[in-house]
């Protein structure tokens, strides 16, 4: 994308004209949270003052609108993950969520003593502790996989892992930390091979790579609503209907059920199996249209975009004396750039930034064992997106620099 | 001077880096360990106690500069006084962090007065003080095991 084509998208920004600490906001932490662009708004807007109903009951218009709404919401998502049929959809509150629904649904129905779970090292907690929980109830194990040097998963070792115990392997597909994309599909066909499922936590990848569940040979893909501009509290899981429809309700309650009586119930057909209750309309429809615009965008456009600005970083911040980077070399990343300043805590780091206005998260996001792995307790992390310019790349990058001066004194005592 | 260069003052900078109470007592008469989840800053807090009198105290962990500098104060601090004067600066010190004002007799702990206006830091600099006071809860729960109902407990961090 060009200066002008950012600049344009930018005004469908509202909250990139903040000011913060009297400087202009420089928002370099979406993989935490993406901005909205007002089109999300506009939809949530329109839906709540014009036909907001509960859905899937009632026979008055409203209702209809709303219901429609809502499953062309969930249409809308298919098509985003290239999937060709909706049923497999499933709306939940968050990747987190959808994670959890796999372990609930498939892990603790189809899961016995000595069954194994294998993730990477790389995992955030939001695909290991799910499995854990299933550990502790189940007696599965819960195996880890090391990383290669550039941050990617071991395939090798990952292959020679899959054994006939094997029965779900855990990924993700951009990590959360390092913002490289995992190739999925030898681990797929592994898994595959012993009748494993391949879980994959989408999070980071839905707002930066275009997305085909199909040719990545997923069985199950986990995605959050705010990391691609929605609203928060809407996630999606995708999991294949052929599976999906074999296994029995997450929660109960309301709309997920066919037949109930005092003493038991029958329960609806996939996907409103496991939609028990009111679901987040107003969300759902939000999500759509962050969709819409993402995809107006175009997700190879913003790759392209994310791994230039990721490269600036990258070059600008290892210039800096005192400064340590982690992940991979080189442009093989996108706009995800971990890094520390020696002797400095990360918290520290995001105070100073924060008080020049930069917005970037501080600590172990959410991967304890990842952050072991790279021998650090915490990294700062920015992330970059589709309305971030060069100049806010720069900035972080001259902040960053004054904050090595800052802290100097510290550093020093820090050394010895 | 902005409100971070206030909260990074020489004096935090100094503190944080000063290792006078940096340590772990062993044998202790308690001994305390403190985590802010979010964060990942650990903490081990030891005690030795005189009858109502804290003997010495040390801290020992990783963290950011505020956390560092409000244990390495809080354990230069606490050294000397009573178990009533510790809950009582632990009073004080958590109002002075929630924008309730700095309370006569903190002494140099007002330099943490600061931190209020960074509100995502504010858990950071309270890590020294809940851990004080479990160890302190615990150390009495110990002495009087009948008694031991009720303890406030490492409590949140916030």
């Amino acid at each position: 994308m060009t200066d002008h084509d950012v600049a344009r998208l930018r005004r469908d920004f509202p909250i990139l004209e903040r000011r913060v600490h009297d400087k202009p906001l420089v928002y370099l932490d979406s993989a935490a949270s993406a901005q909205m662009p007002r089109p999300v708004f506009e939809a949530v807007d329109g839906y709540r003052r014009r036909h907001h109903a509960n859905v899937h009951r009632g026979a008055h218009t409203l209702s209809a609108e709303a219901t429609d709404m809502y499953e062309a919401a969930r249409e809308r998502v298919a098509r985003f993950l290239r999937a060709d049929d909706a049923r497999g959809i499933v709306f939940t509150r968050n990747a987190t969520e959808a994670l959890n629904l796999v372990a609930h649904a498939y892990g603790r129905h189809r899961l016995r003593d000595g069954d194994e779970v294998l993730v990477s090292v790389a995992e955030h907690h939001a695909n290991l502790v799910p499995w854990h929980l299933l550990a502790a109830e189940r007696g599965v194990v819960v195996r880890g996989v090391p990383l290669r040097a550039d941050g990617r998963v071991d395939e090798d070792a990952a292959v020679a892992a899959i054994g006939p115990r094997t029965r779900i392997v855990a990924t993700f597909h951009v990590s959360n930390v390092l913002g490289i994309v995992q190739p999925l599909r030898r681990l797929a066909d592994a898994a595959h091979a012993v009748g494993a499922l391949l879980v994959i936590d989408g999070a980071q990848a839905a707002p930066h790579v275009p997305v085909d569940v199909t040719a990545l040979g997923a069985d199950a893909y986990a995605f959050s609503g705010h990391k691609v501009g929605g609203p928060t509290g809407i996630g999606a899981l995708w999991m294949r209907p052929s599976i999906l429809e074999t296994l029995p309700p997450f929660l109960g309650g309301g709309e997920m059920i066919r037949r109930v009586e005092v003493d038991r119930s029958t329960y609806a057909d996939i996907p409103m199996r496991f939609e028990a209750g009111t679901p987040a309309i107003a969300e759902a429809i939000g999500l759509a249209a962050a969709l819409d615009y993402l995809d107006g965008v175009g997700l190879d456009r913003v790759w392209h975009h994310d791994r230039s600005l990721g490269r600036r970083a990258v070059e600008g911040l290892r210039a800096l004396p005192g400064v340590t980077l982690y992940g991979p070399e080189g442009d093989d990343r996108g706009g995800i750039v971990p890094f520390n300043v020696d002797g400095v805590h990360p918290h520290d780091v995001a105070s100073f930034l924060d008080a020049e206005g930069i917005a970037v998260r501080a600590g172990h996001h959410c991967a304890q064992p990842l952050m072991r792995a790279l021998g650090v307790d915490a990294t700062v992390r920015a992330s970059f997106w589709l309305y971030t310019t060069e100049d806010e790349v720069d900035a972080l990058i001259g902040a960053v620099g004054r904050a090595v001066d800052f802290f100097a004194p510290w550093r020093a005592e820090a050394r010895r | 001077m902005s409100a971070l260069a206030q909260m990074y003052q020489a004096a935090i900078l100094e503190h944080a880096r000063r290792t006078s109470h940096r340590g772990v007592l062993d044998p202790a008469d308690a001994r305390q360990e403190g985590v802010n989840p979010s964060c990942g800053d650990e903490l081990l807090v030891t005690l030795r106690l005189d009858g109502e009198r804290v003997a010495a105290a040390r801290y020992e962990g990783k963290g950011c500069a505020i956390s560092q500098a409000s244990a390495s104060m809080m354990a230069s601090t606490i050294e000397g006084r009573t178990r009533a004067e510790a809950t009582e600066l632990i009073a004080g010190v958590r109002a002075m962090l929630h924008g309730q004002g700095v309370a006569d007799g903190l002494g140099e702990l007002a330099i943490l007065e600061g931190v209020r206006r960074l509100p995502a830091r504010v858990k950071c600099a309270a890590l020294a003080w809940t851990t004080l006071e479990a160890a302190l809860a615990a150390a009495a729960a110990a002495d009087t095991p009948a008694t031991r109902d009720g303890d406030p407990g490492p409590g949140s961090a916030g």
